[in-house]
C-alpha cells in the first residue's frame, strides 16, 4: 500500500529500531499511522470537520448536528493528535486504537474524521443517510470495516468497549479503547454496570469520556435525569476521572496525555461541552440552544458555513 | 422422572450438565472461546470451563445487559465468548443487547439459556424461559438450537463454536433420558428423525423428544404409527425434513415447552402453510405462565406429557 497517500508519513521512534516490524505478526508491532498535528492544524481540522458535519446533515434532511458538534474537539484530538494508532489500509489491523460511539446520533462527527483519515472519499459523506449509503443514520459496523460498534440504543457501547479492553489485555495487545457517551445516555443502567465491570478487571487500557452537552431529546440534561456531577460518581466506581473543558482542544490534549498515562484503572474524561459549539451564532438567532436532532436549513448552513470559513 | 421409560431409555444427564462439560472439554480445541457470566455461572454450568480455563473465564455481575455487550466486544476482537445466564433472564433483560450489539452487527457470540421451561420446578414462574424461543427466533441469522439429551448436547456445542454467527443454545435444568449414543452425528440445522412411522409425524425438540418417544410408544399400541422428529434446530430450519414428514405421514403433531405462539409449532406451521399443507395439532404450555411445583406434576398440569401428545395425535388423524 502507499502509506504516504494516506498521510503516514511518521512513525513512532521506537518503531523505527525495526524498519520491518509493520509485517511482524508480533505483539509489539505499532505503528502511528497519522503525524500529530500541531495545535494550529489541531484547530483547523476542527473547523473542516465542523463543515463536513453541517454539509451532510443538511443535505440529508436530517440527522444531529449539534450532537456532533460538541464532540468535535475531542474526535480531532483523538484520530489527528497522535493518540489513536489505526491504519485505514487495515481496518480491522489487532492492535490498533479503538473508538466507539456509543452515542451512535452523533455519528456525523465520527464519519467527518474517518474520511479525513482516508478511510472513504470525502465525498461520499453527501451519501449520508440515503438509500445504499454505508453511511447510515446511526454507526453500523457492518456497512463499515472503521465502524468499532453498532450502535444507536443509548448506553451500550460502554459494554461493548469493555470487551475489546479484556480482549486486547488477554492478547497482550497494547491497544486502547476509547468510548464516547452522551450526558443524557448516563441514564441507562447498563453505562453502570460497564462501568463497575472495567474496574473489576482494572481496565487501564480503556477510557471513557462523556460529551457532557447539558442537553438531551426534550431539554436540559440536569432537568430531564439529574445524574451529575459526573466526576465523584465515577470516581466512587474505582476509575481515574478527570473534567475538564471539552471545546478547548488544548484541555482535551492534556486530559488524554494524562488518562494515557494512568496504568492502574481504567479512565474516565468529563468532558463538559456545549451544543451545537462552533457554530451557536447561528443557532442562537433560533431561539433553541439544544437544536437536538434536526439538520441546519440551507440558509443557516450557508451563515454556519461561512462562520467556520479558514 | 418417568420420561423415556415407556421407551425404554435410561435417565441421563441434564442438558446443562452436559454443556458444560462439553466446553471444557472443548477448551484447547478452540482456544479462543472465553466465558461471560452474570453470576449464576455454577447453575448454567459454564464454571466447569471457567475452573479449568480461569484466564478465560469472566463473572461480571449480575447485569446481564452489561454481559452480552462485553461479550460482543470480544467477539469483535476475535473471540469466541460464551455468554450464559438463565434463559429467562439472559433472552428478557438482555434483549436489546442482544439485538443491537450480537444480532444487527452478527458477531460470532454463543448465547446459553440454562433453566429453560417449565421443568425447572420449585423455583416458579420468575425463573422459566417459556418465551425465549419465540424471541431469539425473531432474529435475523440467530440460529437457535434446543438439545434433547447429553449426548447431543456434546455435538450441538461442537457445533455450536464451528458455526460462524450468532447463536442461542437452551438448555434444560433436569436431568434427561438419555436419546443418542455417543456416536450419534447431529448437525446445526438438520433435524433427526428418531423412529419411523406411516400415521403421522411428531416434531418435538429439547425435553418434549423423550416424551414424544413415550407418546410413539403408546400410540402403536392403539394401532397409530408415529414418526418422531428431533427438531433440535429451530432457526435455521430445516424446511426439507418437515416437508419430507409431511409428504410421507400427512400429519403432524408439534410438541415444545413453550408458549404456543412463536416457537417451534409457529415454525413449523409457516412451513407447512407455505409448502406442504397438512392436518397439525400443537402441545404446548397453553397461554399462561406456569407456578411452583415438582417439575414431573408441572408438566403433567400444563400438559406436556405422553398422555396429552397421545390425544393430539388421534386428533390429527381424525381430521
Amino acid at each position: 500500500m502507499n502509506l504516504w497517500r494516506h498521510g503516514v508519513h511518521w512513525l513512532r521512534e521506537d518503531l523505527l529500531l525495526n524498519k520491518f516490524s509493520r509485517r511482524l505478526p508480533s505483539k509489539e508491532y505499532r505503528v502511528a499511522i497519522f503525524k500529530p498535528l500541531s495545535l494550529d492544524e489541531m484547530k483547523a481540522k476542527t473547523k473542516v470537520l465542523r463543515r463536513h458535519i453541517v454539509r451532510m446533515t443538511t443535505e440529508a434532511g436530517s440527522g444531529h448536528p449539534s450532537s456532533s458538534m460538541s464532540a468535535v474537539e475531542m474526535v480531532t484530538a483523538l484520530f489527528f493528535g497522535g493518540f489513536m494508532q489505526h491504519d485505514p489500509a487495515q481496518p480491522r489491523w489487532n492492535n490498533r486504537d479503538r473508538f466507539i460511539l456509543s452515542k451512535g446520533h452523533a455519528v456525523p462527527v465520527l464519519y467527518a474524521a474517518l474520511a479525513e483519515c482516508g478511510y472513504f472519499p470525502v465525498e461520499e459523506l453527501m451519501t449520508l443517510r440515503k438509500l445504499g449509503s454505508r453511511l447510515e443514520g446511526h454507526p453500523n459496523m457492518k456497512r463499515l470495516d472503521c465502524i468499532e460498534a453498532s450502535t444507536g440504543s443509548l448506553g451500550q457501547g460502554l459494554s461493548v468497549g469493555v470487551g475489546h479492553a479484556l480482549a486486547c489485555h488477554m492478547d497482550g495487545l497494547s491497544a486502547h479503547t476509547y468510548v464516547m457517551l452522551g450526558d443524557g445516555e448516563m441514564g441507562e443502567g447498563q453505562v453502570w454496570e460497564a462501568l463497575a465491570s472495567a474496574e473489576k478487571y482494572k481496565l487501564a487500557n480503556l477510557t471513557a469520556i462523556v460529551d457532557q452537552n447539558g442537553y438531551q431529546q426534550t431539554g436540559a440534561t440536569k432537568d430531564v435525569l439529574k445524574l451529575t456531577e459526573f466526576q465523584p460518581k465515577i470516581e466512587s466506581f474505582g476509575w481515574h476521572v478527570q473534567t475538564i473543558n471539552g471545546n478547548d482542544i488544548e484541555q482535551v490534549i492534556a486530559a488524554l496525555t494524562i488518562a494515557r498515562s494512568i496504568k492502574d484503572r481504567p479512565t474516565a474524561i468529563v468532558s463538559k461541552t456545549q451544543k451545537g459549539f462552533g457554530i451557536l451564532p447561528v443557532l442562537a438567532p433560533t431561539g433553541d440552544l439544544n437544536y437536538h436532532g434536526k439538520p441546519l436549513s440551507k440558509e443557516l448552513a450557508e451563515k454556519a458555513l461561512a462562520l467556520l470559513a479558514d | 422422572m418417568t420420561i423415556g421409560q415407556a421407551a425404554g431409555l435410561k435417565l441421563g444427564k441434564a442438558v446443562r450438565d452436559a454443556f458444560g462439560t462439553a466446553l471444557k472439554e472443548l477448551g484447547n480445541e478452540f482456544p479462543t472461546v472465553v466465558t461471560v457470566d452474570g453470576d449464576v455461572g455454577n447453575s448454567t454450568r459454564t464454571e466447569v470451563f471457567a475452573k479449568a480455563f480461569p484466564e478465560r473465564g469472566f463473572n461480571v455481575g449480575i447485569a446481564e445487559s452489561n454481559m452480552v455487550g462485553v461479550a460482543a466486544g470480544l467477539a469483535a476482537a476475535g473471540k469466541i465468548p460464551v455468554v450464559s445466564s438463565f434463559a429467562a433472564f439472559l433472552t428478557c433483560n438482555a434483549y436489546d443487547q442482544i439485538r443491537m450489539c450480537v444480532a444487527y452487527p452478527h458477531l460470532n457470540v454463543k448465547m446459553v439459556g440454562s433453566h429453560a421451561g417449565i421443568s425447572i420446578g420449585e423455583d416458579g414462574a420468575s425463573q422459566m424461559a417459556i418465551e425465549d424461543i419465540a424471541l431469539m427466533s425473531a432474529l435475523p441469522g440467530v440460529a437457535v438450537v434446543v438439545p434433547a439429551d447429553a449426548p447431543s448436547t456434546k455435538h450441538l456445542v461442537k457445533g455450536m463454536l464451528e458455526h460462524h454467527g450468532p447463536v442461542y443454545l437452551r438448555c434444560g435444568r433436569i436431568d434427561v433420558p438419555e436419546i443418542y449414543g455417543p456416536d450419534s452425528v447431529l448437525t446445526i440445522g438438520k433435524a433427526n428423525q428418531l423412529r419411523d412411522g406411516k400415521n403421522l409425524t411428531i416434531i418435538a425438540n429439547g425435553l418434549m423428544v423423550g416424551i414424544a418417544l413415550d407418546a410413539a410408544v403408546a400410540l402403536e399400541a392403539k394401532g397409530i404409527s408415529a414418526r418422531v422428529l428431533d427438531l433440535h434446530t429451530v432457526s435455521p430450519i430445516d424446511q426439507e425434513a418437515i416437508v419430507k414428514a409431511v409428504k410421507e405421514t400427512g400429519r403432524l403433531v408439534v410438541a415444545e415447552e413453550h408458549l404456543p405462539h412463536g416457537g417451534v409449532g409457529s415454525a413449523v406451521a409457516s412451513v407447512t402453510a407455505q409448502l406442504a399443507p397438512c392436518p397439525i395439532e400443537f402441545v404446548n404450555i397453553g397461554n399462561t405462565y406456569a407456578e411452583s411445583g415438582d417439575p414431573e406434576g408441572l408438566l403433567k398440569k400444563y400438559g406436556l406429557t405422553a398422555e396429552a401428545i397421545v390425544a393430539a395425535a388421534e386428533k390429527v388423524c381424525s381430521r
